[in-house]
């Protein structure tokens, strides 16, 4: 996933080409669906060469605001100025001819499809008789590539490259064809701390060649170190703008409308013995790819070990493995002694593990299921749900009236779709049924993911609350925030591999070197000397193996320090404010 | 139709295009827009995957208040309304097929502009003339002999009805685990190949011969759907085209069969097996003067069955689950795999007992053409009855209706039997796409828009606070 | 379809595309390698070492051939035991690969197993039989004459799949094809203008296809279902009431003529089918390779499968999605609709009922086989051709292998082929998808 990185810094502005820039101004766009106003008169005004952030929580409207300027949607109300003249979207083809270019969240490129074709799509060179001209694309894709220092190969298919070459992709583009404006839809989600860096890098090359950036994001941080204006987004309408100097703090209560304490409270962990121990668990994709390789870790009774790592680097698969949904998983995965691996779904689910997965829409819930239905998806066939293979529903709906209660689902009846409630509240349900009944390993999923922020605060009590019930708690997420938040020990996992396990309170820069795969010593050693103004290299690709059998797993009991080097981490970075963190520091 | 203006994306749950959900989980009245969030359920099911059911009848049925009111509803606001109003297109379309193709017709076309009356006239009394003829050939005829005579269309009705029941509702269980099963043909008739064997080879006294030959057929249904479910199960094989060609595999084998020895009747030179023994046939309910036998009992049977299967077993708790979102099922440690070869295995069970109904009840014989196309009618009445147990008998029955009313309009107004095809396959496409009906009739609703400004204010105040 | 703007539903969503290159979608399984050395063993058992003593005679030549080839004239036992061990082999190396390289034999290796198991099958057929010769130039004509239609209707498919659509409906659009060619050529006494009509027709049933799921997003599967039954009773009722009322005036279509090129068409083997066609038969060959073209050269065929494989993604580059799954549909159905005038023009002087007789499934099966490419298509529905032409062969000639068995070969094939036994097919990522816009 690493990309090699490229010789020149971010190059002089090219003062030789003269370049268009255009001035692009949102004027009272009001967008509804049904009831729902999703953008309430918003006016968003981007000048031109600036890098102007939108800023704001999941489900705030942002992206809606940006299909309506890529022409997606058409606004309800309200109109879009291009250097003071009103133009109007009927599709993105419009858009893309006003010169409006865009990176969608989740990337639009047809993974069979070569990076020419891909590029070519949609303005495609074609010799007489509509046959293509690849050869012009490829030409072209070079030419940008050259420029940005992308190294990006023309005919390579799309499913064959990593994500982060696949946003470069995207972004050659918006760029083939003459994108002005480049919107980026939340660009960091799937990247490491480290391509996030270097994207941040290629948006100020973008804005010095004179390109306009929207960049929607609601992670503070990048926010700070890239934008030029920042405007917050809450509920559908502007509630103010920004400077980048802002305290963290301050854009996070405007984010989200009230005093936010970034921090949870909770005690700290009391931990026991270890009951669930995983040893030199290896999984093998249909591919013949190890994505989880020799990992082993334990957790403990009373504690919360957060796995973190971006996104594809084999978390998945870790939890897939545990829950028996993995054919070819090799090592042992134990509770309590007992083996887990190699067993059914079913066996495990009924060994006392709870586990909400990470895509609740896609494995958690039957969207068209009710409530209560979704609250005993994994006992359907147990009492007092079920005598024989006959069901009693009276017991289902009785069952569904108290977990609503007790996990504040808001609803007003279980026997709605569990599809109609809002992501927070899904969640809820997903949690409520996993959380009641009596456990022995609890496993959670990306909890918060695209939930509001009242209910992230219910869960990570809720999820705190279970591990201080004294059930070992194992917590995956790609929000380094969330992480820090929750963790009592942290296993960083990089392609497939554990980087290491360090205590919680570990420095944000130390863990975003581990989850780029360097090894733990380097990571500390960099984070330390990071003012000495050295790039990091991180051509550690390949970490040594040595590196997990460093930090033998599955001894949580000596808990504070699991290696040697660990015994400097708390003292050096200590605890930051989640959201400062060093990625600002590290480039200016 | 403004599709463009719809939040539903086509693709990636984005949490920022979705607030939408959250607004509508705090409103007090979620119940106000039932139907629209039905249609909404089905086509957003459909959006991300080929949905083989309205999915809107995927959640079983629990007992409270919420749902008697809200099937009331349905009845009066939706889908009844279009349901009715579905047949009646499809009915008037046949109708106009049959008077433009009537002689009447068309010698009173040639003096169209002199006598329009006669025209019209001529349409309308080609059309009802036909469809009263259905009528007394399917359900009641008054120039019968006797009260006996003059219900003895019905009798015929539901004597067709029994396979179209049967293997509809083998079709209709698929449907709710998610599986297009277009094999019920194939499953007829591997049913009627084993039933029919065992009914004329062997003969064994009364009763255990019949329940033999009962078994028999559910059994080769059963294998022949469960291969499918297998198949399905161990390589990912689309069951559509696996079962499309299990139809042709089972004529072939068929038609070999009736080939040999084994099979044909001694002396006869054209492919038809030996006639079953009387103790392998099922009984007729109201004696010699109708058809209808014990088979339609079974069908009421296993209706009951299916639904109890559906809505108050695991199994059918299974099975839904797998249809509705089988990542999710197999996450909540439902073994899918097995699930899947049940279900399909069921399900062909029960278009074998469609099977065992053509060779012990109706014909008595095996020929290759022992399924008819009650396998193929049997999708356009799972269709028509919502994949739900009691509406698929329903539609069992319409359709039976039709077949048995088609023959007494050939004989009486030389409408050819086809229109039934073209007004059953008519009804389910029109049933299928609610917004077109609507328009045909001028339902469309008002602009959603209109009725929920109202609210605005409030869903924006209350969304997000969930 | 204003009414469900009320509750978009979270729940529903598609795969995170994110997650895709964790896991890569190319997995090397022992199925081929397996299947292989399955039929390899069932060769040489049957066709070796039970093969027939006799000798099995193949005619080359036929009459009007302009130069003429002696018979060839196998021992089919020898030649026999030789195939099934070249089959043996081939599969013993596609064994090898798997076990100590991991890779999946090459593309070449299943086609080649394919045409050497035919022959060895050919022979053991032929050479078994009471009377062991049989005409091979009559059997190669004969077979791309029965698949004609089939390739019409397995291109009908490849133009609405590649696009998104499934089209289960491609009976329907055959057999409204070839109703509308008869009857349109019986009024006109012209068979072009019934092959235009035909294409029209088979237009039309596309365009009820492509409304149905494109406007109002019903479950493609069952459309196509539905359009087979809808249009077998109206062809079946105006059959009965308009054709039968005056066969001659409705139902005597003038015929499409066979164009023979002089010389050409007199080369054995090869000549007659090339050369000495009907206009149907050239149009195939135009056809399977202009549709190649088309769609993996050009600017339209780039978009088109953009459409199938990733909407979204051709719809946020300003590619009009539905209307192009409307106008391919509809294409594919204009497509298919020439291959059923072929029924009535060419092979038949007269419609019947459900005379297309379940070749616009086996068409479907053509497609999946051919791997939704036209070329493969072709050559796939050349094989079904085969199996349909021999199948009346073989009871001509008196074989032991029963004709019903022949006939259902093409279908066990293609249960074969989508279990993945005979290679993977992957269809068109969102091949009945239907897609909404955001």
């Amino acid at each position: 996933m690493l990309q090699p990185p490229y010789a020149s810094g971010p190059s002089l502005p090219d003062t030789s080409r003269l370049v268009r820039v255009l001035k692009l101004e949102l004027k009272g766009i009001t967008k509804r669906f049904g009831s729902l106003v999703a953008n309430d008169h918003i006016d968003v005004v981007v000048e031109p060469g600036q890098i102007h952030c939108l800023l704001g929580e999941n489900g705030a409207g942002k992206s809606t605001l940006m299909n309506v300027l890529y022409g997606l949607y058409e606004p309800t109300e309200g109109e879009i100025l291009i250097d003071d003249k009103p133009v109007t979207f009927r599709g993105p083809g419009d858009a893309m001819a006003a010169g409006i270019g865009m990176v969608h969240q989740h990337f639009m490129l047809v993974p069979v499809f070569t990076v020419a074709e891909n590029v070519a799509l949609g303005a495609e060179t074609t010799k007489t008789g509509g046959f293509l001209d690849l050869e012009d694309t490829r030409r072209k894709i070079r030419e940008i590539s050259d420029r940005y220092g992308f190294d990006v190969d023309p005919d390579a298919l799309i499913e064959d490259l990593p994500v982060g070459v696949q946003q470069r992709v995207e972004i050659i583009k918006a760029l083939v064809r003459d994108a002005k404006v480049l919107i980026l839809d939340e660009p960091t989600a799937v990247l490491t701390p480290q391509d996030t860096d270097e994207l941040l890098d290629i948006m100020r090359q973008l804005k010095s060649h004179g390109t306009s950036i929207v960049f929607i994001s609601h992670k503070l941080r990048e926010v700070k170190a890239v934008s030029d204006t920042i405007t917050v987004i809450r509920r559908g309408k502007v509630v103010g703008s920004a400077d980048p100097g802002a305290s963290t703090t301050e854009l996070a209560s405007m984010m989200v409308g009230r005093a936010v304490s970034l921090t949870l409270d909770k005690a700290p962990a009391n931990p026991q013995e270890t009951t669930f121990e995983v040893k030199d668990l290896t999984v093998i994709a249909p591919s013949g790819q190890h994505v989880v390789d020799g990992i082993s870790f334990g957790i403990a009774r009373g504690e919360i070990l957060a796995i973190a790592g971006v996104q594809g680097n084999g978390q998945t698969e870790l939890t897939e493995a545990i829950l028996g949904l993995h054919e070819r998983a090799h090592g042992s995965i134990t509770l309590d002694g007992e083996e887990l691996l190699g067993r059914s779904v079913k066996d495990v689910l009924n060994a006392g593990v709870g586990f909400v997965p990470e895509d609740r829409s896609l494995d958690g819930l039957i969207g068209t299921f009710s409530i209560a239905e979704n609250l005993i998806l994994d006992r359907y066939d147990q009492a007092p749900f079920a005598k024989g293979i006959s069901m009693s529903p009276a017991k289902v709906l009785e069952n569904a009236k108290t977990r609503i209660e007790e996990f504040d689902v808001r609803t007003p009846s279980g026997m709605l779709a569990a599809g109609t409630l809002s992501g927070g509240n899904q969640q809820k349900v997903v949690m409520a049924r996993e959380l009641s009944r009596p456990l022995r390993l609890f496993i959670a999923s990306q909890p918060t993911r695209g939930v509001d922020v009242g209910s992230i605060e219910f869960l990570h009590k809720r999820i705190v609350a279970e591990r201080d019930h004294g059930t070992p708690v194992m917590i995956v997420s790609t929000e380094l925030d969330e992480v820090i938040e929750l963790a009592d020990r942290i296993a960083v996992l990089y392609k497939g591999r554990l980087v290491g396990i360090v205590p919680a309170g570990t420095g944000r820069d130390v863990l975003g070197l581990m989850m780029a795969g360097v090894s733990l010593d380097e990571a500390q050693a960099d984070a330390a000397g990071k003012h000495s103004a050295q790039r990091p290299a991180p051509t550690t690709a390949e970490n040594p193996a040595g590196n997990t059998a460093e930090n033998p797993a599955g001894t949580p009991a000596a808990n504070p320090a699991t290696t040697p080097a660990t015994s400097q981490a708390p003292a050096a970075p200590s605890v930051q404010e989640p959201g400062s963190g060093a990625v600002g520091d590290h480039h200016e | 139709m403004s599709e463009n203006t719809e939040p539903r994306p086509a693709a990636a749950p984005d949490p920022d295009r979705l607030p939408a959900a959250q607004a509508t989980a705090v409103e007090p009245e979620p119940l106000e827009d039932d139907e629209a969030f039905v249609t909404s359920l089905d086509t957003a099911g459909g959006a991300h995957q080929p949905s083989a059911v309205p999915v809107s009848t995927q959640s079983g049925s629990l007992p409270g208040a919420p749902e008697e009111e809200s099937l009331l509803r349905k009845i009066f606001t939706g889908n009844g309304i279009v349901t009715i109003l579905a047949v009646l297109l499809a009915l008037i379309l046949g109708g106009l097929l049959i008077a433009m193709t009537d002689k009447v017709v068309g010698t009173t076309a040639g003096y169209l502009f002199a006598r329009p009356t006669d025209f019209l006239t001529a349409v309308w009394s080609a059309a009802t003339g036909s469809y009263v003829a259905l009528f007394q050939g399917a359900v009641f005829n008054p120039r019968g002999a006797g009260v006996a005579g003059q219900f003895a269309p019905l009798m015929e009705t539901l004597t067709i009805a029994t396979p179209l029941i049967t293997a509809g509702l083998g079709v209709a269980l698929a449907f709710r685990a998610g599986l297009f099963n277009i094999g019920a043909q194939g499953q007829i008739i591997m049913a009627g190949i084993l039933a029919s064997w065992v009914g004329f080879a062997l003969h064994l006294p009364v009763g255990l011969h019949l329940l033999l030959v009962l078994v028999a057929g559910v059994i080769g249904g059963a294998v022949w759907g469960g291969i499918v479910g297998v198949l399905k199960a161990r390589t990912g094989a689309h069951e559509v085209i696996v079962t499309i060609m299990f139809n042709y595999i089972a004529l072939y084998f068929l038609r070999d069969l009736l080939d040999t020895d084994l099979f044909q009747r001694p002396g006869a030179d054209t492919p038809i097996s030996p006639i079953v023994d009387p103790s392998a046939a099922y009984p007729l309910i109201f004696g010699s003067q109708y058809r209808l036998h014990l088979g339609f009992l079974l069908a009421i049977a296993a209706t009951v069955f299916v639904w109890w299967l559906l809505n108050r077993s695991t199994l059918g708790f299974e099975f839904r689950a797998i249809g509705a979102n089988p990542k999710a099922a197999l996450t909540a440690g439902i073994n899918v795999s097995r699930a899947t070869i049940l279900v399909m295995t069921i399900a062909g069970g029960l278009a074998g007992l469609a099977g065992v109904a053509q060779v012990a009840g109706t014909e008595k014989v095996l020929t290759d053409g022992v399924a008819a196309t009650y396998g193929f009618d049997a999708i356009t009445v799972a269709l028509l009855g919502r994949s739900s147990p009691w509406g698929t008998f329903a539609a069992g029955v319409l359709f039976g209706a039709f077949r048995a009313g088609a023959v007494q309009m050939q004989i009486q107004t030389g409408t050819p039997i086809d229109i039934v095809l073209v007004v059953q396959s008519l009804i389910v496409l029109f049933i299928a796409a609610p917004p077109l009906v609507r328009a045909i009739f001028g339902l469309n609703p008002r602009k959603k828009k209109a009725a929920t400004a109202g609210k605005t204010k409030q869903a924006a105040t209350t969304g997000g606070a969930a | 379809m204003s009414t469900t703007a009320t509750s978009p539903v979270q729940g529903e969503s598609q795969p995170d595309k994110g997650r895709r290159p964790a896991v890569s979608t190319k997995p090397v399984t022992w199925k081929l390698p397996v299947t292989l050395s399955v039929l390899a063993t069932i060769a040489f058992i049957f066709f070796g070492l039970l093969g027939p003593q006799a000798n099995a005679k193949f005619g080359v030549s036929s009459g009007g051939d302009f130069f003429q080839l002696p018979a060839i004239d196998v021992p089919a036992f020898l030649s026999g035991m030789v195939l099934s061990l070249i089959l043996l082999g081939l599969a013993g190396y596609a064994l090898v690969l798997k076990a100590k390289k991991n890779v999946r034999p090459p593309s070449w290796l299943p086609a080649v197993f394919t045409v050497v198991f035919v022959v060895a099958f050919l022979i053991w057929v032929v050479g078994g039989a009471r009377t062991p010769s049989i005409s091979l130039a009559g059997l190669i004509a004969g077979s791309v004459t029965l698949a004609v239609p089939i390739v019409f209707g397995s291109l009908s498919g490849v133009l609405c799949e590649r696009a998104g659509v499934v089209n289960i409906a491609i009976e329907s659009q055959l057999l409204g094809g070839a109703f509308t060619a008869a009857l349109v050529a019986s009024l006109t006494h012209n068979p072009y203008l019934g092959l235009l009509a035909a294409a029209v027709a088979g237009a039309l049933v596309s365009m009820v296809l492509a409304l149905f799921s494109i406007k109002y997003v019903v479950n493609q599967i069952i459309v196509g279902v539905v359009l087979n039954v809808l249009v077998s009773g109206l062809t079946g009722f105006l059959f009965t009431t308009v054709m039968q009322s005056d066969p001659e005036k409705y139902n005597s279509p003038a015929e499409l003529p066979i164009i023979d090129i002089p010389v050409l068409s007199g080369i054995p083997v090869i000549g007659p089918i090339l050369f000495k066609q009907s206009v149907v038969g050239y149009l195939m060959y135009v056809a399977v390779i202009v549709i190649w073209v088309a769609l993996f050269k050009t600017k339209w065929g780039l978009r088109v499968r953009a459409v199938g494989e990733h909407p979204q993604a051709a719809d946020t580059l300003g590619i009009n999605v539905n209307a192009t799954r409307f106008w391919n549909v509809t294409l594919g159905g204009a497509v298919a609709g020439i291959g059923g005038s072929f029924f009535t023009l060419v092979a038949i002087d007269s419609f019947t009922k459900e005379i297309s007789g379940g070749r616009g499934f086996i068409a479907l099966a053509a497609m999946i086989l051919g791997r939704w490419n036209p070329i493969g298509a072709f050559f796939a529905a050349l094989l079904f051709g085969f199996a349909d032409n021999l199948q009346s062969i073989v009871t001509i000639i008196g074989t032991p292998v029963p004709s019903q068995f022949m006939a259902m070969l093409p279908y066990v094939v293609t249960v074969f082929a989508v279990a993945g036994l005979v290679g993977r097919s992957r269809p068109p990522a969102a091949d009945g998808i239907p897609y909404i816009k955001g």
